[in-house]
């Protein structure tokens, strides 16, 4: 809602200037989203009109003007495409500032004089048509400031109303709102009566009187379209930011502005027979003002006459029946709309307009009977014409009625936490325009019709505290005492993994939660992905199945961005269709991360070298280890994903569970992407967060011994495999199995590897003897030789 | 032969003139090992008449006595003077870098998000969670928006495809469903904090697609509008760490009434001030308790709701919105 603020103060007086009213508008709820000074500075600027115009003798496009001035004519050189002889435009004299900065000096222009400047409205900051002069009425007086010919300065103030507060969008409910919040008394606006003159009969029924429970029309004949729509009329309707068209049309929009109450004019010679309010057939077609032509169904309502749709009630006029220029006879509408039968309508047909912005938040039914008169009093005022008798067809019971409503005393004070008096609280309604009826508890509260917010108890505490101001309510703690905390020691803090992370080198990276279909389809993880119904584009179109591909698209973009070594990682949501059909989709919290280029940051201490598997497998087995016990966590090769590279990559368990995968990306996927070599890892979070509350045993009392033992196996044979066996075979005795050393090449044969191992032996009920400790190691060896083909090395 | 006491200089001077240990060693050996000439003389009492033995034995136990403690102290200076040349030989540049000190970072949205719940936890707050895909019933009805309503308009809605039976499916607009979540078949009291990703269908310089958010909720016999502005007034307080001036202005949302959206006085690095809305709050509407099958009559609650990159940026002096979710890491270097 924009409005000029002048229109206002004509409206209500209050004892604020301009930067206290809108203060005090942000404060009581009615946000002021912006204001500017229109027509700020235009002393020295007056009405002028253009005797004669003719073209400079040395330059095209100018032209040398004969100016009457109210006190004698001037001469001004004008370049305006619009200068003419006849013309009332604005005239800035010598000496005059203005708001764009400019002082105007007599000057010679191409060797002709010229007195002052004629202006556009741009210029003088009315508004900004800069195409050429400002045309102002031929009725205009020369010689008259025009700051007091248009009336300004002026603000133009620009609400934004909240969906509750229908009854400020327009003036008169404006008015009333901000007299409540200063204490004063807006001017009742009084609509006249306009007396019919001629008798224009029209039937209408009401087909759908629960949505339709009141309509108004009235024939007003033979008006002259030629007419002006008068100065002080358009400057406030662009202030309102609504550009005058034609006379009727700028009389509906005024009084809507100035009412609230959307009003319609059809050219009266389109319509045939009298008209119906009802629902829309299937089907049914409508070409709209604006040109579109819609398909309806039963969800719309129309306003039809015997033979055709004429309008979808409450959102736009049709094309046909609209008024034109040679427009002779208008009937103008003003009916009231239920919001359940407007509600989405615009939406549905991709517009919003005015009138269906009221009509779904609520206009006052008792309005329309005020706005056709005042729409007709207008119109034959600056177009002539005959009027006919108003029309009006209504439903009573469906109008919507003003129920009272209760408020306790005591509910006040449980809501708001402060006593509010009784006086102040009936001041606070009686000001609003509510009828208050003091009971014993409390008070019955009767809103006034334009009050569609008011329903119940919460509506009026609000009310209360609106006016009495949110200030006075005092801030303090709340009383009661807060649940008592039940800290989960089993469920790891999320801030621990992801400091687990960072302190590994790897940066948190937040990526979009849709992704590009063909992202996920060159990474095979578009199947049983959740499509969105109206994406912001192709791109984001599918929500996620897995972290990786938007985390190694951020990884590719820092290496686009000169970056070598990227290591990201991210928490979050993805999303798969469930199994059956109508079921929500499900949603797994997933932990992964993706790095690429050296080990480690480029340093003096240790030599470079690329990033491998097991760099990535430690990062991720730190992060395991603050979750599970030894043997929690184990990893297999089983039902690799395609993006996997099948030699390099591993399926992570939990207790014998699969949880994600840790690997090298197979080098057609790196390839397709255009990354580098990628380590990455992706599982599930629960798992990981998931740990055992430590249960702390005795410590050992006897030492250990430890045997080291190198042995050369097939490359086939996994490390998990020997160490099992050499578990099983020595049970507890081996307390700790340490890999300490593994080679291929050089002196051993063609895919041989060795394998260098410590068992680190103890025994809880005795000191180990070094024979105990060279059983052990035969025992070993023999088991890897028979088992693995193990050769022991020396 | 020497007199004792030429033995005692000469053997002073030999062990002042021992310029490493091994060549002190080689003195001491000479005139107290086996057969140094200190040990000589002692070996030589033996031969002396028992009335001379006595005198003569004090004097060289005191030659001894005296030449040990040369030795010994010429030890510590000698090996104080290795250990000074050794520890110069050993020095290093301590300005080059420590092996593998380079460390990642925390999002700054995660960071926000972070210190957000700390801080509601030390109010009593715990954490509630819900689904990022919502139905219609939670994101909007449950919380008193009617079909249709125009302040659904407000959100700019993601609706799931109906390709694969969306049904009104929708990206949560909000965390505030959470609300419902927890309040359904729960007992006041009870105090939570929602966080998490919200989704609108909007994308510019200030809106990004999708985002995060902190809903808050206390119910319980007492609560008040006081209270809610208590709470808030502290949580900014401890959030930026001082006291800044703030402001409720009423509002509307369907789920609370009365509703607030409040400013906090924001100075800029160029000492200019204005007013800068970071939250939504208000008294959680009686529609919204009955939904829940709680009693509106016995419960009164309030909620908030608030943007974590709004707060991340004034925290961080974060300019752009959409530096969050680039992940460039020149960006995310700096919130480590």
């Amino acid at each position: 809602m924009k409005f000029s603020e002048n229109w206002l103060r004509e409206l209500v007086e209050f004892p604020a200037g301009h930067a206290a009213l809108v203060e005090r508008l942000t404060m009581a709820g009615l946000e002021v989203e912006s204001d500017e000074m229109t027509g700020g500075a235009l002393d020295g600027v007056i009405v002028a009109r253009i005797v004669a115009c003719d073209a400079h003798p040395d330059a095209g496009r100018l032209h040398v003007c004969r100016v009457e001035t109210g006190q004698g004519e001037v001469q001004i050189v004008c370049g305006a495409p619009n200068a003419r002889a006849g013309l009332v435009a604005p005239l800035a004299t010598a000496g005059a500032k203005l708001p764009n900065g400019i002082t105007i000096k007599p000057a010679k222009l191409r060797g002709v004089e010229s007195q002052g400047m004629l202006c556009s409205a741009k210029e003088l900051g009315i508004d900004a048509d800069a195409s050429g002069l400002m045309e102002l009425p031929a009725d205009a007086p020369a010689g008259r400031s025009l700051a007091a010919y248009l009336g300004l300065p002026d603000a133009c103030i620009e609400l934004s109303l909240t969906p509750n507060r229908a009854d400020c969008l327009g003036m008169v409910g404006l008015a009333d709102e901000v007299a409540a919040e200063f204490g004063t008394r807006a001017k009742r606006f009084a609509a006249v009566t306009v007396t019919a003159t001629l008798s224009a009969p029209r039937a209408i029924s009401l087909d759908a009187s629960a949505d339709c429970p009141r309509y108004l029309g009235r024939s007003v004949r033979g008006i002259d379209m030629a007419a002006v729509t008068p100065v002080w009329m358009a400057q406030r309707l662009r202030a309102a930011g609504v550009n005058p068209i034609s006379v009727v049309v700028d009389i509906s929009n005024y009084v809507m502005l100035e009412t609230g109450q959307p009003m319609h004019a059809f050219d009266e010679a389109k319509l045939e027979g009298g008209l119906v309010v009802r629902r829309a057939r299937t089907g049914e077609t409508l070409t709209l003002l604006d040109g579109k032509a819609v398909t309806l169904d039963p969800g719309f309502l129309v306003i039809a006459d015997g033979r055709k749709p004429l309008a979808v009630a409450g959102v736009m006029g049709g094309f046909d029946s609209r008024v034109t220029a040679s427009t002779r006879d208008v009937f103008f509408e003003a009916a009231h709309f239920a919001p359940a039968a407007i509600m989405g309508r615009a939406r549905k047909l991709g517009l919003t307009t005015d009138a269906a912005h009221r009509f779904e938040r609520g206009v006052d039914p008792a309005l329309p009977r005020l706005a056709i008169e005042r729409a007709t009093a207008l119109l034959v005022n600056i177009a002539g014409g005959e009027p006919g008798e108003v029309i009006e067809a209504v439903s009573p019971e469906h109008l919507p009625k003003s129920m009272p409503v209760t408020l306790r005393r005591a509910r006040i004070q449980r809501v708001l936490g402060i006593m509010v008096d009784d006086t102040a609280v009936e001041q606070i309604f009686t000001a609003l325009g509510m009828l208050v009826e003091p009971q014993a508890d409390g008070w019955r509260i009767t809103p006034p019709s334009r009050r569609f917010d008011i329903a119940r108890e919460e509506d009026l505490i609000e009310e209360v505290a609106r006016i009495h101001g949110y200030v006075a309510i005092p801030a303090r703690l709340p009383a009661g005492t807060p649940p008592s905390p039940r800290g989960d020691e089993s469920l790891l803090p999320m801030p621990a993994l992801r400091a687990g992370l960072a302190a590994r080198d790897y940066r948190e990276a937040v990526c979009y939660a849709f992704v590009d279909q063909r992202l996920l389809q060159t990474w095979k993880l578009a199947t049983d992905a959740v499509p969105l119904a109206n994406p912001l584009s192709a791109e984001l179109a599918l929500m996620r199945t897995a972290l990786l591909p938007g985390l190694v698209d951020a990884l590719r973009r820092n290496r686009n961005r000169q970056q070598t070594r990227v290591r990201l990682f991210e928490s979050g949501v993805v999303f798969r269709q469930a199994a059956g059909q109508g079921e929500a989709p499900i949603e797994t919290a997933m932990l992964a991360a993706a790095a690429c280029g050296s080990a480690a940051a480029e340093q003096w201490g240790e030599p470079r070298r690329a990033l491998d598997f097991f760099d990535v497998k430690g990062d991720l087995e730190a992060l395991l280890a603050l979750s599970g016990g030894p043997g929690a966590w184990t990893f297999d090769t089983s039902d690799l994903p395609p993006w996997l590279h099948p030699g390099r990559a591993a399926r992570i368990l939990r207790e014998g569970q699969p949880t994600g995968f840790v690997g090298a990306l197979h080098p057609s996927l790196q390839a397709a992407l255009e990354v580098p070599e990628t380590f990455v890892f992706e599982a599930r979070l629960a798992p990981m967060r998931c740990r055992g509350i430590p249960v702390a045993k005795p410590l050992p009392r006897f030492p250990s011994l430890r045997r080291d033992i190198a042995i050369e196996v097939d490359e086939s044979v996994a490390w998990s495999k020997v160490a099992a066996a050499i578990r099983s075979e020595l049970q507890t005795i081996v307390n700790e199995l340490v890999l300490f050393d593994c080679f291929h090449g050089p002196g051993l044969s063609a895919g041989r590897k060795s394998l260098a191992i410590g068992l680190i032996l103890q025994d809880g009920s005795r000191t180990l003897t070094d024979e105990d400790a060279d059983r052990c190691v035969a025992d070993v060896v023999t088991l890897l030789e028979r088992e693995f083909g193990a050769k022991l090395r020396g | 032969m020497d007199t004792l006491a030429q033995q005692i200089e000469h053997g002073l001077a030999a062990i002042a003139a021992a310029a490493t240990v091994d060549a002190l060693e080689a003195q001491r050996v000479a005139l107290l090992g086996k057969s140094g000439v200190i040990t000589a003389e002692l070996k030589a009492l033996g031969k002396l008449p028992p009335e001379e033995r006595k005198a003569r034995g004090a004097e060289v136990n005191v030659a001894k006595q005296t030449l040990a403690d040369a030795i010994a102290a010429r030890k510590l200076t000698l090996e104080g003077a290795a250990l000074a040349q050794r520890l110069a030989s050993e020095g290093i540049d301590i300005s080059q870098p420590g092996r593998d000190g380079s460390r990642g970072s925390i999002h700054p949205v995660t960071r926000t998000l972070e210190r957000m719940t700390a801080i509601f936890a030390q109010l009593g707050y715990s954490v509630a969670e819900g689904p990022e895909i919502e139905d219609d019933w939670y994101n909007f009805e449950a919380l008193n928006f009617p079909a249709h309503h125009p302040a659904r308009a407000m959100h700019d809605t993601f609706y799931i495809s109906s390709k694969i039976g969306g049904d009104g499916r929708l990206l949560r607009t909000h965390t505030s469903p959470v609300q419902i979540r927890t309040l359904k078949g729960a007992t006041p009291p009870l105090r939570i904090i929602a966080p998490g990703k919200v989704y609108r269908s909007d994308s510019d310089q200030t809106h990004s697609p999708m985002f995060h958010q902190v809903e808050g909720l206390l119910v319980d016999e007492s609560a008040t509008f006081a209270d809610l502005k208590g709470t808030l007034e502290a949580f900014v307080a401890a959030f930026f760490g001082r006291s800044l001036a703030m402001r409720f202005r009423p509002s509307y949302f369907p789920f609370t009434e009365p509703s607030a959206e409040v400013d906090i006085r924001w100075e800029r690095s160029d000492g200019s001030t204005s007013w800068l809305e970071v939250l939504g709050c208000g008294m959680v509407h009686p529609n919204v308790l009955k939904n829940c099958d709680i009693d509106p009559e016995r419960y009164t609650g309030f909620a908030f709701g608030m943007g974590v990159e709004r707060l991340a940026m004034l925290r961080y002096g974060v300019t752009d919105l959409r530096a969050f979710f680039e992940n460039d890491v020149r960006f995310l270097a700096q919130f480590a």
